[in-house]
């Protein structure tokens, strides 16, 4: 790739990578560089100093604790994939990082670099919207904690500060009796979804106590549905069609290969047969 | 020794590539080269008011900058011709560099020189032209509209030719005294080549020699130089060299004369220095010459009986901003002369208008007219089997060609060679089970599922080898069409093969070393191809149109024989016998009836070398140059089935089965033949479901990039069920006919064919490609 030039940085710690944010004015943060290096590589991002976290080991890693998972934000996707610990307590995050692009894609790509990017066609930030987690974001001046809902702000925008490096999710586990899917529509150049629809349902005695459903690729952000009438059924395939279909996205996102009022019916779809899914692992 | 010919030896070519050890044009350096980065029009149209480039000079490392001024100072041609010419075709002139007016996005206005590739981009970014847009047009139907933009002055209504073959009358006729009739209007999408190594240049001049080396990515090395030298740089023939290192991949694409490769000649000529070009994908997408885009209407006429008695066509072809090297040829000869197909048509007439669009060319990409023509007919075909009740098999088999008209003349000029169109569609039928399918197909639209199957073919036919010379040249063609072998025995009696067919990943190397092996009774091992290089290689027309093994081949053939003959005399002198009493075989010289009196080919070579004890008569050495010119095209055909399932929910397709059985001659390494099979039919699927070149209306490529370009990637596809039936071809000394296209050509109709029979019950017959979910979708809900 030929960008325009640029100088590296790499940062030895989450303390220093700091403070080079601030040394620095429109610095880059670089984890894997699956979403900055392309733009570079088309001169569309032409940031004078990169600031490379990649290597901060204190940003990896999958660990259990109090009920919820926390993921450091330079996990790669192959290893969210492929985590036991997500596997028990949140397997629908690893069944969607599994979709990911392609094995080196997977390999090289982190979460936190990839939910900072905030790609519509992102397979995690849908999930992570579903599952309630919270995104965990620290600066000179501390850290907190924002709510994936409100995150994820418009195309490409999210709460992040300039001054601020995502550090980790943490992602509530699922309880018993609980049973989640994520299923893509997978655009056929781009590997992004255009649909991605992420489902749990909780069965208790047969009857649905909770239920949740969230869109990725329709809207800017992550679309949720309510499917609360879904609680208190026996979860038949007309009731999740019903509460499917109540997708609704007031300014869909369209491209030349699936406009967004097909988007909006994939969403359906795609929402109905997820969380169809869920309910078969229930 | 066992036979070579017709094994799967594996592919010599492959150790090197795999272990990253190949040479690719941008994998060379030379001593004191400088890099090049190319300005390229933003806009599908404008007037150039004015360049600035006093930016980009003034940066430090910047060595040149040069514009179509500089064209003009240097005194040369400066053009990029077109090598094959129409009656009446509009050939107005493309300039290396756009002196006024751009054309299409991507056309180079200014070229940046540098000392690292690096600072050639920046610099680049910094030439300041000053654009007066214009309206353009990119559509083909939109272009033929009255009042469209004017792509050239010289081209009124956008019209590069009006082209027709067959006899209009006769279909009339036919129309009008039919039992059956069916019509469709079709478009056939633009593509984008995609060879995996975008084009490359490095062209390295030398003031005193006046010579100049030029290593592209090139399937015809010497027609560049031909190109180059007198259309571009006007440099004298002899002085220039081209060299194809390895090339990764063209389709068609690297056939061409480009303006860029031209360019990059005359910065090395004024720098007197190397200079490296390489495309990056995005520009090798707007600049490579596109495939297909036309837009069809067509009918076919049928009797009661169900048999074909006139087919008519009219095609807008896009020709994009400029005539590329062989774009005329294309959606004509390349096309309208296919539109038999496999079947006794009595009466055939299509006409073909040739229009400018403010887009890249469109010249060859694998198949070149040949899919085009193969998707009109078999998508009629399988209408004609809705119409008449008789469904794809029987209303194909009822209009074969019969096996025993052969030789076959059509109404569309050709006159097949050979054929048995039958047992190969007897083969598929076979293979893919359809009895068993059919019955699935009833069961799945009774009970009412969203998941329908459909059962779609394609029977094809090809020509292949465009020949011969002759007549290519009446038919407006500026290069011949045979081609050069030189073989050289050496003294050990291993041999080298200087062919003018060179390679980039079709495996000649190894395919043609089983040639001499086998007429040789050598190991293949002990035969080198050297190919791809104007200084060693005698002459050649390169590689397309799945010409190499039946022309290529041939020409080796020829050599090969003509040094038989020549070592019989020299054995028959060391074995005091009669050289019309000598038999060669296995690698040996023997005498008639004595095969106890024998010399093997190494005896004989060596003596050749020495000529010590030698006939009087005879010149020393073992080689022989050839340059074979073909009787006629080949015509591989075949039977391709393709069964899809198609969700009516969301309208997406999923590949369930893929059975072709192809016809493709004798095979040399069924290995190699198998895999461009593959590839053939990765390409053909992927026009059909994924790829599409889409320009929006001021012309701007929107898929330009491989995130909106959508290229099969291998979890797309299916494992692919090949089969062959062998008819020789019969004027060929190989019998063999050529492959590289046909997977392309055949399956794009199989593909849809398939996914319109399955949604027959929703009375859709038919829906353009690529089918896309949401086109089907939209198709299904009204």
């Amino acid at each position: 790739m030929y960008p325009a030039q640029f100088d590296y940085r790499r940062a030895g710690s989450v303390d220093e990578a700091l403070g080079l944010l601030q040394e620095h004015e429109d610095a880059k943060l670089m984890a894997g560089g699956h979403s900055l290096i392309p733009m570079m590589k088309l001169r569309l991002a032409q940031p004078p100093v990169v600031i490379d976290i990649g290597r901060l080991d204190e940003l990896k890693g999958i660990a259990e604790a109090g009920g919820s998972v926390r993921v450091g934000s330079l996990t790669t996707h192959a290893d969210i994939a492929a985590s036991d610990v997500l596997a028990a307590h949140c397997p629908v995050l690893a069944e969607a990082a599994g979709h990911i692009g392609d094995a080196q894609v997977r390999n090289r790509g982190t979460i936190g670099g990839n939910i900072a990017h905030a790609d519509p066609g992102s397979d995690i930030p849908p999930v992570l919207v579903l599952l309630g987690a919270s995104v965990h974001l620290q600066s000179p001046s501390g850290t907190r904690s924002v709510a994936a809902g409100d995150f994820f702000q418009d195309l490409l925008m999210t709460d992040v500060g300039e001054d601020e490096i995502l550090t980790h999710v943490d992602v509530p586990a699922l309880g018993a009796g609980t049973g989640s899917a994520y299923l893509k529509f997978e655009h056929p150049a781009s590997g992004y979804a255009v649909v991605g629809a992420a489902a749990s349902v909780t069965v208790q005695n047969g009857r649905c106590t909770a239920a949740g459903l969230v869109v990725g690729g329709v809207g800017a952000v992550p679309t949720a549905v309510d499917v609360s009438s879904l609680v208190g059924t026996d979860l038949s395939d007309d009731a999740i069609a019903a509460a499917a279909s109540g997708l609704d996205a007031e300014d869909p996102i369209g491209d030349i290969f699936a406009s967004g009022d097909y988007r909006v019916h994939v969403g359906k779809v795609y929402g109905k047969r997820a969380l169809a899914a869920a309910r078969d692992r229930a | 020794m066992a036979r070579v010919l017709g094994t799967s030896i594996k592919r010599r070519e492959d150790p090197a590539l795999i272990t990253g050890r190949g040479k690719y044009t941008d994998d060379l350096q030379a001593a004191g080269m400088a890099h090049a980065a190319i300005v390229r029009s933003p806009y599908a149209h404008a007037r150039i008011r004015g360049i600035d480039t006093s930016a980009a000079e003034a940066l430090p490392g910047v060595l040149a900058v040069l514009t179509a001024r500089d064209v003009a100072a240097a005194g040369i041609p400066g053009v990029v011709p077109v090598g094959w010419l129409l009656p009446d075709l509009k050939t107005p002139a493309h300039p290396m560099i756009a002196a006024d007016t751009v054309r299409h996005v991507g056309d180079a206005v200014a070229v940046v020189v540098a000392e690292d590739r690096y600072l050639a981009r920046d610099a680049a970014e910094r030439v300041a032209v000053d654009y007066e847009p214009l309206d353009a047009v990119a559509d083909v139907v939109a272009a033929l509209e009255d009042g469209a933009p004017a792509v050239h002055e010289e081209a009124p209504g956008n019209v590069a030719f009006d082209w027709e073959i067959g006899d209009s009358e006769s279909v009339d006729a036919a129309f009008a005294s039919a039992a059956n009739t069916v019509e469709l209007d079709l478009r056939n999408n633009r593509l984008i080549p995609h060879a995996i190594e975008p084009r490359a240049v490095l062209a390295s001049f030398d003031s005193s020699t006046g010579e100049m080396t030029i290593h592209m990515t090139s399937q015809n090395p010497h027609v560049h130089r031909l190109l180059m030298t007198l259309a571009s740089l006007g440099m004298p023939e002899h002085k220039v060299r081209i060299v194809a290192p390895e090339v990764g991949g063209g389709f068609g694409s690297k056939i061409h004369h480009y303006a860029d490769e031209a360019i990059v000649g005359l910065c090395s000529m004024k720098l007197d220095r190397p200079v490296k070009w390489a495309a990056t994908r995005t520009e090798t997408n707007l600049t490579d010459a596109h495939g297909r885009d036309h837009s069809t209407h067509c009918a076919l006429a049928l009797d009661a009986d169900g048999r074909i008695t006139g087919l008519r066509v009219d095609t807008a072809a896009a020709m994009g901003a400029y005539l590329s090297t062989f774009a005329p040829a294309v959606p004509t000869y390349l096309y309208g002369t296919l539109m038999s197909g496999q079947y006794d048509i009595p009466a055939i007439h299509c006409h073909v208008t040739g229009v400018f669009t403010h887009t890249a060319p469109v010249d060859a990409y694998r198949g070149a007219g040949r899919p085009e023509a193969t998707y009109v007919v078999e998508r009629l075909m399988h209408l004609a089997g809705e119409a008449t009740g008789l469904g794809p098999v029987e209303v194909r088999r009822r209009n074969f060609v019969p096996a025993d008209a052969f030789p076959y003349q059509t109404q569309v000029a050709l006159a097949y060679d050979s054929g048995n169109y039958g047992p190969a569609m007897d083969r598929a039928l076979e293979m893919i089970g359809y009895d068993d399918l059919r019955t699935e197909q009833a069961s799945r639209r009774g009970n009412g599922g969203g998941k329908l199957i459909g059962i779609g073919f394609s029977s094809y036919i090809e020509a292949c080898g465009l020949a011969p010379s002759a007549v290519v040249g009446s038919l407006g063609a500026q290069a011949g069409q045979w081609e050069s072998a030189d073989v050289r025995v050496h003294p050990t009696a291993s041999v080298t093969v200087y062919t003018g067919s060179s390679s980039h990943g079709q495996g000649h190397e190894t395919t043609f070393s089983q040639i001499v092996a086998d007429k040789l009774g050598i190991a293949p091992e002990a035969v080198e191809v050297i190919h791809g290089d104007t200084d060693l290689v005698q002459f050649g027309m390169g590689t397309y149109g799945s010409r190499s093994a039946a022309v290529g081949g041939s020409a080796i053939v020829k050599s090969v024989e003509k040094i038989i003959e020549k070592g019989k005399k020299i054995a028959a002198h060391l074995l005091e016998a009669s050289a019309e009493d000598l038999e060669f075989e296995d690698g040996s010289f023997r005498v008639a009836g004595s095969p106890d009196r024998a010399l093997a080919l190494g005896d004989v070579a060596l003596q050749a070398y020495l000529a010590h004890n030698y006939p009087d008569d005879l010149e020393p050495g073992l080689s022989a140059t050839s340059f074979y010119d073909p009787a006629n095209f080949t015509y591989p055909f075949g039977t391709h089935v393709c069964v899809v399932e198609v969700d009516t929910e969301t309208g997406s397709i999923d590949l369930l089965r893929y059975a072709a059985v192809d016809d493709v001659g004798n095979v040399i390494n069924p290995m190699i033949v198998d895999g461009q099979l593959h590839g053939g039919l990765a390409q053909g699927i992927g026009q059909a479901l994924w790829e599409n070149a889409v320009y929006d209306d001021s012309g701007q490529l929107v898929s330009g990039s491989l995130m909106d370009y959508a290229v099969p990637k291998i979890h797309n596809l299916i494992p692919f069920e090949l089969d062959r039936t062998t008819t020789p071809c019969p004027h060929n000394p190989l019998g063999v006919k050529g492959v590289g296209e046909a997977g392309a050509i055949a399956s794009p109709a199989a593909v849809v064919n398939a996914v319109v029979d399955a949604l027959a019950p929703f009375g859709i017959s038919h829906i353009d490609m690529p089918l896309t979910p949401e086109k089907v979708w939209r198709a299904v809900n009204g």
